[in-house]
């Protein structure tokens, strides 16, 4: 504590009674009680000294809403902040990552973003780390009391989400551990809408039970883009995935890159001739780099708000001085401001959190490719590339693996054969790696009798 | 290997940077921004983070009034300070850290206080697009807010107090025309074909298309062709009725082709006339709202002044009342749907062949207009866009701070009844209300430095303010004492929170792009809620 002025010198007075008057805004939030705080909650001048000097908070993404959560954390009394974000800044983020000047442009975001706020507000000790979250391991991770993220990215959130629940401990009544829970805030923003939520791992519903609120990505049909364009954006596509394979106009095994603006160009012009010859119109060159690189609109203000809202929600739970969101916010501001809360529920067999063996129902004719598609497909897994493996007879077998391509050579087969012919049953074991998640997963399989059953009745 | 070297011209800088915007209120909503003049009065966070809202996507200059020295607790919350600000003037000091942010925007500080302008050079006001306020007290509202309202020129009033936090919009007019509905509804006039889209759907032979062309035909087709059979047997009627609607499903399922064993094959394009059964049955009208706008006094009564807004809005009764035929222009676009590209292409041309005669009418009838008056003139481009969101146009009328504040019968029983609900979004309302009346009063925020012994006395505020509009106090003093606990306390993320929104509203009121709040949002970061109200 720093308000004991007797035991201090004049000097360190002087200081404490400056930090006094700068905090004062918060201090009237933690040292006071009110009717509507978290009944936990104790006011005292400690309540701030834990949040500046114990309380380490990880920020996920140095982006839109990172720039803004780094700022917001700080400003709210926050010193021991880390930001991770692998990124380098570049010229069309500075509409909105205002942490970041002209003269930053190659360098890393979470390196300037740190470096900044430290020198902008006097005391705080941000730590910067420029490199990706998978990168980073569970004793890095474990340090912290709460973890909040702007990510764009719906796997790394995933991926982190998955973090989070393999660092929970259970009790040996199966009850969990509350000690090992480390809380996770969550932002996200798209154009003018966004949402803002609080997750408490193996409690409240975690980014995995409710993947259902991601809205799935526009893909366009091959056979639309090959044979019947009727968009601008099937133009596009079309030059994307047919004719920069088929010509290679930087020579073979150069991929195409959204980022070089002589790549998007090369594409901007086939995609016209393209449309001209089809009578399509308005192919841009904006558009071609809207769909090359999956452009998703984005805006200060938006961010701003959503980052707020999720600052406001750590502030919360490292200081019990109002109750949490309960637990998912979203806000749209194209039409008016409006927001709406509700309680996102947990699911009782959510693949990462629900502490139960998972059970997959299939078949007993079926083959490896129904339970691949049921991996990649099905709302509760919703995976991206998953590796499958067994152990039979006390080794491990690997079953199919697209991630690795002589693997995913040798393997290829497997899918057509039935899941009986591999050795597995009824009851057996299936474990399940992908990009989505850090820990492997173990599914038992539920062999189901034909239906034909009935028919030979 | 020599690389191709494509001749199309790169993107400029600016347009580099502002891509991610770009693709939400366009070039043109860009270059208005940019024109933007926004003034800021107090630079206290909440105000801030308002201007770094606008100035990140380039706003074209803002002006901060402000008298204040920065304290330490300005320091402590506000981004835009720093530690050597301490005692420099609050609004010159936040400006230069501002302007940091984007070096397109211009900025200027004026260190006077609002009162002292208002009486001294009240013009200064008349060159902003938008006047933002925060941290005002009580007289200042109710004389900047007038004259506000007298010379028109859009006022934004900014709370931010504990977890609670609003806005008001004071606007006498603010008119839209393109509001980015998030479901567009289409226009496509089965109805009442226009002739080349007759000559269109008569020339499609359905009987006789193969499969592959007839799974490639636009289910408009489809559509118009059952109600054209059911028709056969309803003379000059149209379907309307669920059974009537079922009738044409009905017909639709007869159309597809069937396999060798009898079965209907499955296709996708019947399968979407299916599912428009029930949206692009709806017969083309002249939808009430802009029926309203363009008989409205507005519109009928022009003068030299008349925005361009209203000129179009005249010229486009006019078009309703002759060539229209009581229908708007065509839209002229169509949604995406299943077809060959030759099918699509063709129906997409002449829905919007039709747009671009409906909309050069329009255009005539615009400098018809437009030369009566002697007013300046409309681009052919401003008609064509016009005519495009003709179906959405929005025009919100607003009301004075001053009538607000002065607690008339109609805002008295407003707030009442939203009191009965309860709407405990209300009782913050009335909490920010009567806190500001404690101000005035006792010249410091409720709880500043005493939050018990202030309770009574806010308390007193309260029941003032409740007993003008005829409620009866609140049964509970805790809100009463959660608002002494806050102490006038500016909480950081509280302020960013509405800094974004009020940010962003601003923006669409320089833009005149998508609707913003009508007029009053209400946020509480304690329990994550917001409320509009319209006062
Ligand atoms: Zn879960």
């Amino acid at each position: 504590m720093f308000i004991v002025v007797t035991t201090m010198d004049s000097g360190e007075s002087q200081v404490s009674e400056y930090q006094n008057r700068r905090w004062m805004n918060i201090r009237k939030l933690l040292e006071r009680s009110g009717p509507f705080c978290h009944p936990d909650f104790e006011p005292s001048a400690e309540i701030l000294d834990f949040i500046m000097n114990s309380c380490k908070v990880l920020v996920v993404g140095a982006g839109g809403l990172g720039c803004e959560l780094l700022k917001d954390l700080a400003l709210m009394g926050f010193k021991k902040i880390h930001i991770v974000d692998m990124d380098t800044i570049e010229l069309s983020n500075l509409n909105r990552q205002f942490l970041f000047r002209k003269n930053d442009i190659g360098l890393s975001k979470a390196k300037c973003a740190v470096e900044f706020v430290n020198k902008r507000i006097p005391g705080c000790e941000a730590v910067a780390h420029h490199c990706t979250i998978q990168s980073l391991d569970e004793g890095f991770y474990r340090q912290f009391h709460i973890i909040v993220c702007g990510l764009d990215s719906i796997v790394a959130r995933r991926w982190l989400n998955g973090m989070l629940v393999s660092l929970l401990e259970y009790n040996d009544d199966r009850s969990l551990d509350q000690s090992s829970v480390i809380p996770m805030v969550d932002g996200g923003t798209e154009g003018f809408k966004g949402n803002a939520r609080v997750i408490l791992p193996g409690m409240s519903a975690c980014i995995e039970c409710t993947l259902d609120l991601y809205p799935p990505q526009k893909t366009y049909p091959l056979c639309t883009i090959a044979n019947t364009p009727r968009l601008p954006e099937h133009c596009i596509e079309y030059v994307k995935v047919i004719q920069w394979a088929k010509e290679n106009p930087w020579g073979s095994g150069t991929a195409l890159d959204g980022d070089d603006p002589q790549h998007v160009a090369w594409v901007y012009e086939k995609a016209q001739e393209r449309a001209m010859k089809h009578g399509i119109a308005n192919v841009t060159y904006r558009l071609t780099q809207g769909v090359l690189k999956n452009i998703i609109p984005a805006v200060a203000s938006t961010n701003a708000a959503i980052a707020a809202a999720c600052a406001t929600e750590v502030f919360k739970l490292a200081s019990s001085c109002c109750v949490n969101m309960n637990n998912y916010m979203i806000l749209n501001m194209a039409d008016g401001v409006y927001t709406y809360t509700f309680s996102a529920e947990k699911r009782q067999d959510c693949i990462a959190c629900s502490n139960t063996p998972h059970v997959m129902e299939i078949e007993s004719n079926a083959t490896l490719q129904v339970i691949y598609d049921k991996l990649c497909e099905d709302q509760g897994y919703m995976m991206k590339s998953p590796g499958i493996t067994t152990v039979i007879n006390g080794r491990n077998k690997t079953l199919y693996m697209s991630s690795i391509k002589s693997i995913e050579e040798r393997t290829r087969d497997n899918l057509k054969k039935k899941v009986t012919e591999m050795g597995l049953y009824n009851g057996a074991d299936i474990l399940v790696a992908d990009v989505t998640t850090p820990s492997t997963i173990t599914i038992k399989l539920k062999l189901i009798e034909n239906e034909d059953v009935e028919m030979s009745r | 290997m020599a690389s191709p070297s494509p001749k199309s011209p790169e993107q400029s800088e600016k347009n580099k940077q502002y891509d991610r915007q770009l693709r939400l209120w366009g070039d043109h909503g860009q270059a208005t921004l940019e024109n933007g003049h926004v003034c800021l009065i107090n630079a206290t966070a909440l105000g801030t983070e308002t201007l770094k809202s606008m100035v990140l996507p380039g706003v074209g200059a803002i002006t901060i009034v402000d008298d204040n020295n920065v304290s330490d607790e300005d320091i402590g919350s506000n981004f835009f300070l720093e530690i050597t600000s301490k005692g420099l003037n609050r609004g010159s000091e936040a400006l230069r850290l501002i302007l940091e942010l984007n070096p397109a925007v211009q900025g200027h500080a004026v260190q006077e206080p609002p009162d002292q302008i208002l009486q001294e050079n009240p013009d200064f006001f008349k060159s902003f697009n938008v006047v933002i306020a925060t941290a005002l007290n009580e007289k200042t509202i109710l004389s900047l807010s007038q004259h506000l309202w007298d010379i028109n020129v859009p006022f934004m009033l900014c709370r931010s107090v504990g977890f609670l936090g609003s806005l008001r919009i004071q606007m006498k007019e603010h008119t839209v025309i393109e509001i980015h509905p998030d479901n567009d509804q289409p226009d496509l006039r089965l109805d009442v074909p226009f002739p080349a889209l007759v000559e269109y759907l008569d020339g499609v032979d359905l009987e006789s298309a193969e499969l592959k062309d007839h799974a490639h035909i636009p289910w408009i087709v489809f559509l118009y062709k059952a109600v054209q059979k059911w028709q056969t047997s309803y003379q000059n009627m149209w379907p309307m009725s669920r059974k009537e609607k079922n009738d044409i499903r009905n017909i639709l399922h007869e159309f597809m082709k069937i396999d060798n064993c009898g079965v209907p094959i499955y296709q996708e394009n019947i399968e979407e006339a299916m599912k428009a059964v029930n949206t692009a049955l709806v017969p083309t009208f002249l939808p009430s709202r802009i029926q309203e706008l363009i008989y409205s006094s507005a519109a009928t009564n022009l003068t030299k002044e008349s925005s361009s807004f209203w000129i179009m809005c005249s010229a486009l009764r006019g078009f309703v009342e002759a060539e229209g035929k009581g229908r708007l222009p065509v839209k002229g676009t169509i949604p995406d749907l299943t077809a060959s590209t030759d099918h699509y292409v063709k129906l997409m041309n002449i829905y919007r062949s039709q747009a671009a005669m409906d909309a050069e009418i329009m255009y005539r009838k615009v400098q018809q207009i437009v030369t009566q008056l002697h007013c300046d003139s409309i681009s052919e481009a401003e008609v064509k866009l016009f005519c495009a969101h003709a179906h959405d146009l929005c025009v919100i009328k607003g009301s004075n701070i001053a009538t607000e504040y002065q607690l008339g019968s109609n805002v008295a029983s407003y707030i009442a009844r939203h009191l009965e609900e309860p709407d405990v979004m209300m009782v913050h309302y009335v909490m920010l209300r009567a806190a500001e009346m404690f101000i005035s009063e006792h010249c410091q925020s409720p709880g500043d430095w005493e939050p018990e012994a202030d309770i009574a006395k806010l308390k007193t505020c309260v029941t003032k303010f409740l007993s003008d509009i005829s409620c009866s106090p609140f049964p509970k003093d805790d809100h009463i004492h959660e608002m002494c606990r806050y102490g006038g306390a500016e909480i950081h993320t509280v302020s960013a929170f509405l800094g974004g929104c009020i940010g962003h509203e601003a923006i669409k009121i320089i833009t005149k792009q998508y609707k913003p709040v009508n007029n009053t949002l209400i946020y509480d970061g304690a329990s994550t809620n917001t409320a509009i109200f319209t006062f």
